[in-house]
């Protein structure tokens, strides 16, 4: 009796210790790699943006990698197709924590499937970098100590474009697509105009993948905007603008954009977007006077057949930039630690100085102006002007106060 | 705002500008409907397939007109070989399997001009001889628009030429309403149910050329097309070339002028107009009683 009392617990530690030992070598093996989910709407309309994410995102990764990883440690993009649709985006992002047991997520292109990507990241506690443009992911409802929002946000979007647009006495009209996009924009753009004194003289609303937008424009016409604006994205700015254009509008009034998009000009070709004014987180062009922007360039263009990085793509280069940056400073990658190092990162990954702000992590950076050029140029990828660069400062964004932030 | 007499004027006249297009978009589907009683889901693809392959004619030709020619008679064949070999077997199997078929053949075509020419649109500029707005009087109006009424009704004369004044039309009207008496009679209708299939198509492709201007192109054009082209033709009648006239520019004129008064209704008028039509005369406003049987 006494012998085999002894005995049992020696046997069990022994198991124990054995049992132990395997799955800590099995968690190792996990924790060689550093994996980032990346889910974007491979497939829909914004494909193009998409794929372009994808490869801005896998140089990111590949330059973390070639200057050593984490102590050993490398990175690994795993890329899922959201298909532009906020369940598939949820059951996605679910899968890559769960299944794949991805670190860290970035992604989502649109505001809808942004939120709820981050509906799940927030719940399992892991850390998410947002790449699309969105207010609500600011705000006290949908904030996390893990939610980081790299791109622009309409507010400030609207904030640096109607203060390079707008004069005293102006009158302004929207066209807006009947979505959050648009009425985000709307309302950025009315707050700087009752700012600087020009008037909003009206808004006509539109639903989502319009195709013809002729009924629209007697009305607009009507209201003699001297500026009007195209509170829509996509498919449905670039057929909006387009027909505008041949009412004879573009004569009468000044055309503008919150985000005038790389992809949105080629599809819609010289002619549509000539002399129109928008705003964008990037242009290439800007490369003559930020070294960080050729740096980007240059490594951008050898890795993918001498392509320009896009505007959208570029941002999922900049955040995962951000995050391997304060991987590496944090010197681990569980939640906690990871984003405290956001928080207090101060990064240049492709066009100066941003860093994440304490109450919101919406990453403060400068805003781009830039107008479509009139002509075809020589190099397909020479489609704008950059007519001002806002710089990166706080005053673009709504206060933490503002937004619902505690002290 | 203040409802001036050029408003109103613009927006009535936008209105049916609008409705010819929508007449335009109907046609080719209704043709199909009312001689094979098949409702061809893959209408709105056919449309976009029409204006891709319209922006390569006028790339290669460089010619707008040319590829006003070429692409109805490209998309056409293409129709005429997916009624032979696709839609065929299933005659008189019920309405439901053509359906089924023209449904999954839209995802593979919009699925195929993403692999082919890419998934962000392209532009396709208007015409030079068309650009710019022509003053109407009260306002100004893009030309391009004025050439495609133009278009709209010259095609319509011609239709109504080809069915109603030809002996092929006559046994296309005879077909559509037995086709078993006119086999007895000798004629070979599969013949000329392929033919009306291939001109059906080839409307859509006519369609989706003369709109290219005005948006552009892009994989998912046709996705809207689809549903106008079905509440017009359900409005006007299925199978009555009448009633998709008369429906188009009804529909057209309602959703412009619902603007001025409640822009955001606007697009709802369509179904409202439907749904009304539907509860009073379910055969649409010209259309025969029973097709659907």
């Amino acid at each position: 009796m006494r012998h085999a009392s002894t005995c049992r617990p020696l046997i069990l530690s022994l198991r124990g210790t054995a049992l132990g030992a395997l799955l800590a070598a099995a968690g190792m093996a996990h924790a060689q790699t550093i994996k980032i989910g990346l889910p974007v709407p491979l497939t829909g309309p914004y494909g193009a943006e998409a794929k372009d994410q994808v490869r801005n995102a896998e140089l990111a990764v590949k330059e973390f990698n070639d200057a050593g990883g984490l102590a050993e440690r490398k990175a690994e993009l795993l890329v899922r197709d959201d298909k532009l649709n906020p369940g598939e985006a949820a059951t996605r992002t679910l899968e890559l924590i769960e299944k794949d047991h991805a670190n860290f997520i970035v992604g989502g292109l649109s505001a809808a499937t942004q939120l709820s990507i981050n509906n799940v990241t927030k719940l399992r506690k892991v850390v998410y970098v947002s790449i699309s443009q969105s207010d609500v992911i600011n705000e006290t409802s949908d904030a996390s100590p893990y939610t980081f929002h790299e791109a622009l946000n309409p507010h400030m979007t609207t904030q640096a474009v109607g203060r390079h647009v707008f004069k005293k006495g102006m009158r302004i009209a929207f066209l807006t697509a009947d979505y959050a996009y648009g009425q985000e924009m709307t309302r950025g753009f009315t707050r700087v105009a009752r700012e600087l004194g020009a008037e909003v003289v009206g808004e006509v609303k539109h639903p989502l993948g319009q195709q013809d937008y002729s009924t629209f424009l007697p009305r607009l016409q009507a209201m003699k905007p001297d500026v009007l604006i195209f509170n829509n994205f996509g498919n449905d700015n670039r057929i909006a603008i387009k027909q505008a254009g041949e009412f004879g509008m573009k004569k009468k009034m000044r055309f503008v954009t919150p985000i005038l998009t790389y992809t949105a000009r080629v599809a819609g070709g010289a002619s549509t977007y000539e002399g129109v004014i928008g705003g964008t987180q990037y242009f290439w062009g800007i490369e003559d006077k930020t070294p960080s922007a050729k740096a980007f360039n240059t490594a951008f263009k050898a890795a993918n057949e001498n392509r320009h990085p896009s505007d959208y793509g570029a941002m999922a280069y900049s955040a995962v930039k951000s995050l391997l940056l304060a991987v590496k400073s944090a010197g681990a990658t569980d939640s906690d630690k990871v984003a405290a190092a956001l928080s207090a990162l101060k990064y240049d990954a492709y066009k100066g100085v941003q860093y994440y702000r304490g109450c919101d992590h919406q990453s403060v950076q400068s805003v781009l102006i830039i107008e479509s050029t009139a002509k075809e140029t020589k190099d397909p990828a020479d489609v704008f002007k950059v007519l001002s660069v806002v710089p990166a400062d706080e005053k673009l964004l709504r206060s933490c106060g503002e937004l619902g932030f505690k002290g | 705002m203040e409802l001036t007499f050029d408003l109103v004027a613009l927006q009535l006249f936008t209105g049916l500008a609008l409705g010819a297009i929508y007449v335009l978009l109907a046609v080719g589907l209704s043709l199909i409907f009312g001689m094979l009683t098949v409702v061809n889901f893959a209408h709105g693809a056919f449309f976009m397939v029409g204006a891709y392959v319209g922006l390569f004619a006028a790339e290669k030709t460089g010619s707008f007109w040319l590829a006003l020619v070429i692409a109805p008679m490209v998309v056409a064949a293409f129709g005429m070989a997916c009624e032979r070999w696709l839609i065929r077997p299933l005659y008189g199997r019920g309405i439901d399997y053509p359906l089924l078929l023209t449904f999954g053949l839209s995802y593979m075509l919009v699925e195929g001009v993403r692999i082919v020419w890419g998934k962000s649109g392209l532009p396709f500029d208007t015409p030079e001889l068309l650009q710019g707005a022509t003053n109407l009087g009260f306002a100004d109006f893009p030309t391009y628009r004025l050439f495609v009424i133009a278009v709209v009704a010259v095609l319509l004369f011609v239709l109504w030429l080809l069915i109603e004044r030809t002996s092929f039309g006559l046994i296309v009207r005879a077909g559509a309403r037995d086709p078993v008496i006119v086999r007895v009679l000798g004629v070979d209708v599969s013949r000329v149910w392929l033919l009306v299939f291939g001109v059906g198509t080839g409307i859509a492709a006519l369609a989706g050329v003369l709109s290219a201007p005005l948006q552009g192109v892009s994989p998912e054009m046709g996705t809207s097309v689809l549903t106008v082209a079905f509440v017009v033709t359900v409005v006007g009648g299925m199978g009555s070339l009448m009633g998709a006239v008369v429906a188009g520019l009804l529909v057209g004129v309602v959703e412009s002028m619902a603007v001025l008064i409640f822009p955001e209704a606007a697009k709802v008028s369509m179904f409202v107009i439907m749904a009304a039509v539907l509860l009073i005369r379910p055969q649409g406003l010209f259309g025969r009683a029973g097709l659907m049987a």
